[in-house]
């Protein structure tokens, strides 16, 4: 099939056994062009190929990437203010320059769509966005719309600033501006504890406010750190399981794949059972003499207790895939290497360790990226010093309801997945990976 | 056989069993001169591929004592034994170009880069392949790896270099002209071969002797022509080529001759190589290119009436079975030469040959 694609010199094609038309073109017997008919046929076959996985397609589109998208989506996201107060908005944007204070029509149009929105209560949305760019800014818009809409007179200039002298000030006014486009970036710097300040310009967050970059650091570095665990615990098994007898070997496999068939919880909360100050590990500890009972470690509820806990439960991720690429090594590369003259440390190193990359780079791969998006461990072993990034996504989603900034974080750690899975395929190549 | 005074590799009384149960290799006994070119031939579980391996150092001898150019190397490790190995599928490194597999034992003993550069140059010219050393193992034909892995055996120079049924993979062409490139490189070089194979052809073709091992015992040991004329029991010459095999009788011996009573009586003069004397029964063994058709009357001790059963054209020669003594699985060869007589199935003719053709063996 491969040979007729690539088009013949015209001489060949005459003296084919087409017989027909000489015009360079390969034709079946009846005249019809090669190409055409091998062309026809593959398309038979792409339409049942492609019939095949249109479920599983639509499914993931439906369930998955579609969610997704509109997730991440939310992290550029910003129409509240464009809905709530737009005259207001448009306004702000067509007649102050930045300088000093907004003209008094500015002030009269927030004042009637204030009480337009305070009348369907929907001002409170206008609030919160604010507040995310400044504290403090939701109680002054809720206070100040109640009471103008209650008993304040116009002038409505006035009116405000006497309800609220930030009414008074030009910084009020730049986090309107800066606050009403209707995509914004504000939520991405946040999550890297970067802000636009009321002139627009992108500055650090406060120093008490910053806690994004550092937990992304953390959560690298934890990942990073239960990768290599994983692989330094998981390589020795993966080569008992690759090189023992066929009885043994299955039942090291059983022992790698139980973890596998118990609940994640069952086994965190296993390891709280374990290792909590009154817990199993630190009661044979006194009760041998190694501490004293007043000195009990605290292994868990902090980054131990996130290590420990992830490393155990990621590990046959790490095994599976090396284990399945040792398998295949052939033992006659070692005698071989032996036979050459290398020691048996020397012969593992050059010969055996290179041909088990494809499967480290799988299984490394593969606990890092689970690692880096790892939640429910953390929540639950993590206290404060053990939380990844992950759980304030999860804060953000769920408390907070601050899905802007949720969503830039998600689509923050996704890039960074992606910016590695790039990395690695360059360096590696993806398609030198194994996973079994 | 001729004695092997100051032998390169001895075994000596070597016994091997995996499960402490049965013997795989039972006693054996084996000098290899220096510089011979000798295959260890026999079938699958035979204890030739277990006997280079304890050679190799990748087993060790349950009993007895090797043998290396005078020393016991009972205790030195494979990698110290400074011996070339050739593997039944190559294991050449698949993480290493072709130029790193063959250089990589001069790069664990330290040799610097020019000199390993100019002596893996070498050895890839010496097996045709200098053009390719930048390409991976698997970018290469099989015959192609055959050839690196020979390359990466012989370029650190050992004295001994063992090869465990090295062109097993290789189409039937291919492997015939590797068999004489071996043998040329061999004589090149002058190094000790020990040779691994199931294949009689390539054992024949290409060795100095040939030890034909059955159930962990050295059935034979000799030079190619000897094994295939006078095979020495019934194994060997069954083994080696093909034979037609006719049970007896011994009835009487006649010199080097016995008369043997075939069992549905026809008496047949033989070489008496190995049998108990008159009473005994015995095996005779007789190569099918040996027997002639329609011979003149007298002209050969053994003349028999044949009727032709099958008749196969194999293209250099035509090969009959025909129903002999009562037998209906005997071979006969008849070479496609000019003027050849045509067989025709069903026809009777009259087959014989010459006393020392037939040997008599041990039933």
């Amino acid at each position: 099939m491969a040979t007729a694609q690539s088009a013949l010199p015209s001489g060949a094609a005459s003296g084919g056994p087409s017989g027909g038309p000489t015009d360079g073109v390969l034709r079946t017997n009846d005249g019809v062009p090669l190409k055409t008919t091998l062309r026809r046929v593959n398309r038979r076959q792409k339409i049942i190929a492609f019939g095949l996985v249109l479920p599983l397609f639509l499914f993931i589109l439906i369930t998955f990437l579609a969610p997704i998208g509109m997730m991440l989506f939310r992290a550029v996201d910003n129409p509240v203010l464009q809905e709530q107060i737009p005259r207001t908005v448009a306004l702000l944007n067509e007649t102050w320059d930045g300088e000093g204070l907004p003209d008094d029509a500015v002030y009269d149009t927030l004042a009637e769509e204030m009480i337009q929105q305070y009348k369907v209560r929907e001002i409170a949305k206008v609030g919160t966005r604010l507040n995310y760019e400044q504290g403090g800014l939701r109680s002054l818009i809720t206070s100040t719309a109640r009471t103008i809409a209650r008993r304040a007179e116009p002038p409505w200039k006035e009116a405000f600033i006497k309800i609220d002298e930030r009414w008074g000030e030009p910084e009020t006014w730049g986090i309107i501006q800066n606050a009403a486009p209707r995509y914004t970036l504000s939520f991405v710097l946040a999550a890297l504890d970067l802000r636009y300040d009321w002139q627009g310009d992108i500055v650090s967050q406060p120093e008490n406010e910053q806690i994004y970059v550092k937990m992304f650091v953390r959560t690298i570095w934890i990942s990073g750190l239960v990768t290599v665990l994983c692989l330094a615990l998981g390589f020795p098994v993966g080569y008992l399981l690759a090189n023992l007898p066929m009885r043994q070997s299955n039942l090291l496999m059983i022992l790698v794949l139980l973890p596998f068939w118990t609940s994640l919880l069952v086994r965190t909360t296993t390891w709280i059972v374990l290792l909590q100050t009154e817990g199993v590990l630190n009661d044979i500890m006194v009760w041998v003499g190694l501490i004293s009972d007043d000195g009990r470690v605290q292994m868990i509820y902090n980054q131990l207790g996130t290590i420990i806990a992830m490393t155990h439960i990621l590990l046959p991720f790490m095994v599976l895939p090396i284990f399945s690429v040792m398998k295949t090594i052939s033992p006659s590369h070692m005698r071989a290497a032996r036979s050459l003259g290398a020691t048996p440390p020397r012969a593992f190193w050059d010969v055996y360790v290179p041909q088990t990359l494809p499967g480290i780079g799988a299984g490394s791969i593969l606990v890092f990226i689970l690692s880096v998006g790892y939640y429910i461990t953390p929540a639950l072993v993590g206290g404060r010093t053990g939380q990844l990034i992950s759980n304030f996504i999860a804060y953000h989603m769920q408390k907070s309801l601050n899905w802007g900034l949720a969503a830039a974080l998600g689509g923050l750690l996704l890039l960074g997945v992606l910016v590695l899975y790039w990395l690695y395929n360059r360096l590696v190549g993806i398609d030198k990976m194994k996973f079994g | 056989m001729a004695e092997i005074t100051d032998p390169f590799v001895r075994f000596q009384n070597v016994q091997k069993s995996y499960d402490g149960e049965t013997l795989v290799v039972k006693n054996l006994q084996l000098d290899i001169a220096k510089g011979e070119f000798l295959t260890l031939l026999g079938p699958s579980g035979s204890g030739k591929t277990t006997c280079l391996m304890m050679l190799a150092g990748f087993e060790s001898p349950t009993h007895g004592e090797i043998m290396l150019d005078g020393h016991p190397i009972h205790n030195v490790p494979p990698h110290k034994r400074g011996i070339g190995m050739v593997f039944q599928n190559y294991a050449l490194f698949p993480h290493m170009t072709v130029t790193e597999n063959v250089g990589y034992p001069l790069k664990v003993r330290g040799i610097g880069r020019n000199e390993m550069a100019r002596r893996v140059d070498r050895a890839l010219t010496m097996v045709e392949l200098g053009h390719l050393g930048g390409r991976r193992p698997a970018q290469l034909s099989g015959g192609q790896q055959q050839r690196v892995a020979l390359a990466r055996a012989l370029v650190f120079e050992p004295a001994l270099v063992l090869l465990d049924e090295p062109l097993g993979a290789l189409d039937k062409n291919l492997r015939e002209q590797m068999q004489y490139e071996l043998k040329h490189i061999h004589a090149t070089l002058g190094v000790t071969m020990v040779y691994v194979t199931h294949d009689q052809t390539e054992a024949l073709t290409m060795s100095d002797r040939i030890a034909v091992f059955d159930d962990g015992i050295i059935q034979q040991l000799d030079e190619p022509s000897t094994l295939y004329e006078e095979p020495s029991n019934a194994f060997v010459a069954q083994f080696i080529g093909e034979n037609n095999r006719l049970l007896g009788t011994v009835e009487s011996v006649d010199g080097t001759d016995c008369i043997v009573q075939t069992d549905n009586g026809d008496p047949i003069r033989a070489l008496n190589v190995r049998t108990t004397g008159p009473g005994g029964r015995t095996l005779m063994s007789l190569r099918p290119e040996r027997i002639s058709i329609n011979p003149n009357p007298g002209s050969m001790p053994n003349i028999l009436p044949a009727e032709v059963l099958e008749v196969i054209y194999v293209g250099d020669h035509i090969r009959s079975r025909m129903s002999v003594c009562g037998r209906d699985d005997f071979i006969v060869k008849v070479p496609n030469w000019a003027g050849h007589v045509h067989l025709r199935r069903g026809e009777k003719v009259e087959i014989g040959w010459f006393a020392s053709d037939c040997r008599a063996l041990d039933a």
